[in-house]
């Protein structure tokens, strides 16, 4: 993984604050990744969970405070920082109409260049080779999750920030699940994550942030 | 290595039309619309040739205009709607040339099957053939030109709770120009005299418009997507 | 220069600010409205086409040019709220809009009471009138797009891009109406024949033009100032000014 390994990568995020409407969802919250890591940003539902990753993908501005990758702020970064990067949201960003194959052709195409072994090598690694072929629409919910984690293995960012990743998934997709993210974090990869269980529990460069 | 900006547009363009092509029901409906709608001025005006045959620039133009604009509704919901433009946002390449390319699409889908269609429409509203080629010409600009305004708008009220009413609210008005440009090229022209004037206005506005309106669709997009 | 620009920029400044700056345009507003009105309606002679009935240009003249100046405003003000991230230009655009349309409306109402004795109808399709209205469109779509979101900085970057396309539309609207129009030799009302203009028919246009600027002006301080107040209304320094007084 020729951009995870790319040395002084690392995830800053300082004195974060974000308003939604009345509510002030987020309070001066800093945190950083670095290659190797995975932080797990936990709490109950509503506590801006989602807000705060939205807001380390870029996706929504920020009001308050200051995101730093590579320690460039990301805003004059931005094509830059999302071409390293991997988002996983409750959505799996599926076209149910394309078969699991062309989604991932044009999924990870407009990234990089894919050919059709990769393809092949990606689902036969989420352990759906079978699907390859059929439509999105006649995929189960855990078997669409696991098409959009092959997007990301395929897209091989450096970080990964994954909203709620396990969910729909069997026993056996998280052990999967586990089993890549632990792969990308020898690999030095990074990963922000919420979810409401703990993922890869006891393994060093582990980390938890309670938001209240 | 990231694919080049030809290849990525090129590929937006061939993953929308196959989506298309697996729903073909969709993509002809604003094509029924178009001739539906050009069907009820007979019936309301008059059935005779001769009536009609001077409003029928009109008519034809705001069958299109109106057939464009519902097309729009569908331009880019279904990707906000699965997440699709999110990760567009996030891939780190040019999301105006993308949504110019998706633009494209649309086009070839919802605005040239009208532009088709259009002398035979016009035939029936007792157009002569004289008139034909600017009627084609001037509905190729003008759908274009319709194409990229209304995507400008489709992107600003994508994430808003009924948009679609909200979405002609906005539209239409910028598209005005257009359909005078349009509408009275064709008049011209059945009259024998010469549309170059607007026909050569029109295509300055379709230049006009894919130069700049996709950095307006991108920059509307990505604070659509925000929600 | 900067400093100033910034100055201006912060919230508790600018609201200060223009809580000044109002009365001395509100003022000077009113006095020159007096004297333009007494000028055109009293000083004036009647057009010797016209009669009387062109005295209705000291209202739509100014409500015509305010109409288009204000868009302009809008769009510039919104430009520099999505460029420069200025929270402050945002409200002024936002403030806009209603007083634009406001112009617009009345352009219109007394383009068509004017329309009445010249053309024997309330309303004509001509040219300078049909932009009017479409420019009210544009103001309504402005107004109504801002009105759909429920964030309020989605708002203002969604509707800044509108306005934005709007004023690059602008030009090609009114372009396009009056070549529409040209093809038609419709009837088409001008502010007085040419040779006919005498001074004293047109200081009071100018001054009323002059009133009607320094009006929206000292309007606009106020929805400004009403705008910063709902953006603000969560920080300190709104809390203490308003523990204060």
């Amino acid at each position: 993984m020729p951009n995870a390994s790319a040395s002084g990568a690392k995830l800053e995020v300082r004195g974060l604050h974000l308003w939604r409407g009345e509510r002030h969802l987020l309070r001066n919250v800093s945190f950083a990744v670095e290659p190797g890591e995975l932080l797990q940003v936990a709490g109950p539902n509503g506590v801006g969970k989602t807000s705060l990753l939205r807001c380390a993908a870029g996706l929504l501005p920020v009001e308050s405070g200051e995101i730093f990758w590579r320690h460039q702020p990301i805003a004059a970064q931005r094509d830059t920082y999302h071409s390293e990067l991997a988002y996983l949201a409750h959505v799996n960003a599926l076209k149910v109409d394309l078969t699991a194959r062309e989604n991932l052709l044009f999924g990870v195409g407009i990234r990089r260049s894919v050919t059709s072994e990769e393809i092949d090598q990606a689902l036969a690694r989420v352990e759906i080779p079978h699907c390859r072929d059929l439509p999105v629409r006649s995929l189960s919910a855990g078997q669409k999750r696991r098409v959009a984690i092959a997007r990301i293995l395929l897209t091989r960012p450096a970080l990964w920030i994954l909203d709620e990743p396990i969910t729909n998934l069997d026993v056996g997709g998280i052990a999967l699940f586990e089993r890549c993210m632990a792969t990308h974090l020898e690999e030095g990869g990074m990963i922000l994550t919420a979810a409401h269980q703990s993922l890869l529990a006891g393994r060093s460069g582990v980390r938890t942030l309670e938001l209240h | 290595m990231q694919p080049g900006v030809g290849s990525l547009m090129g590929l937006v363009l061939a993953r929308d039309l196959r989506l298309a092509f697996r729903h073909w029901d969709q993509v002809i409906q604003p094509l029924v619309f178009f001739v539906i709608v050009t069907t009820l001025f007979p019936l309301a005006i008059s059935p005779s040739l001769d009536e009609l045959r001077g409003i029928a620039p009109g008519i034809v133009w705001v069958a299109a205009m109106l057939a464009s604009l519902l097309a729009l509704e569908s331009l880019f919901r279904p990707d906000v709607d699965d997440g699709t433009m999110e990760q567009w946002t996030l891939s780190g390449q040019p999301l105006s040339l993308m949504l110019l390319a998706k633009t494209l699409a649309h086009w070839l889908l919802a605005g040239l099957p009208l532009v088709i269609m259009a002398p035979l429409v016009g035939y029936a509203l007792g157009m002569p053939e004289s008139a034909w080629p600017v009627l084609v010409g001037s509905l190729a600009l003008g759908t274009g030109c319709l194409s990229v305004l209304g995507g400008i708008g489709a992107a600003l009220t994508v994430s808003v709770r009924r948009g679609s009413v909200l979405l002609a609210l906005l539209v239409l008005p910028l598209e005005m120009p257009i359909l005078i440009f349009g509408a009275r090229a064709v008049d011209l022209a059945m009259h024998g005299e010469s549309a170059t004037g607007p026909l050569n206005l029109l295509a300055a506005m379709l230049l006009l418009f894919i130069s700049l309106g996709p950095v307006a669709m991108a920059a509307a997009m990505r604070i659509s997507v925000e929600s | 220069m900067w400093l100033w620009f910034y100055q201006l920029a912060s919230p508790p400044h600018a609201y200060r600010l223009l809580g000044l700056w109002r009365p001395w345009l509100l003022w000077p507003a009113i006095a020159l409205m007096v004297i333009g009105v007494y000028g055109g309606l009293v000083m004036a002679p009647a057009d010797y086409q016209q009669k009387d009935a062109f005295r209705i240009i000291y209202v739509h003249v100014p409500s015509a040019s305010l109409s288009l100046m204000v868009y302009v405003m809008m769009a510039v003000a919104a430009a520099i709220g999505l460029i420069w991230r200025m929270k402050l230009a945002h409200a002024v655009a936002a403030s806009c809009a209603p007083l634009g349309a406001w112009f617009t409306v009345l352009a219109l109402v007394t383009g068509s009471i004017w329309g009445k004795p010249m053309w024997g109808t309330w309303w004509e399709w001509d040219p300078r009138l049909t932009s009017e209205l479409i420019l009210l469109f544009l103001y309504l779509g402005y107004m109504a797009l801002r009105a759909s979101f429920d964030d309020i900085q989605r708002a203002d970057r969604a509707s800044a891009i509108l306005a934005i396309v709007g004023v690059v539309n602008v030009p090609i609207v009114k372009y396009s109406v009056e070549w529409w129009n040209s093809l038609h030799q419709g009837p088409s009302i001008s502010v007085t024949s040419k040779s006919a203009i005498a001074g004293s028919m047109v200081w009071p246009l100018l001054v009323l033009l002059l009133a009607f600027v320094l009006y929206f002006g000292a309007i606009l301080c106020n929805r400004v100032r009403g705008e910063i107040l709902l953006r603000e209304r969560n920080t300190a320094w709104l809390a203490e000014s308003s523990l204060k007084s």
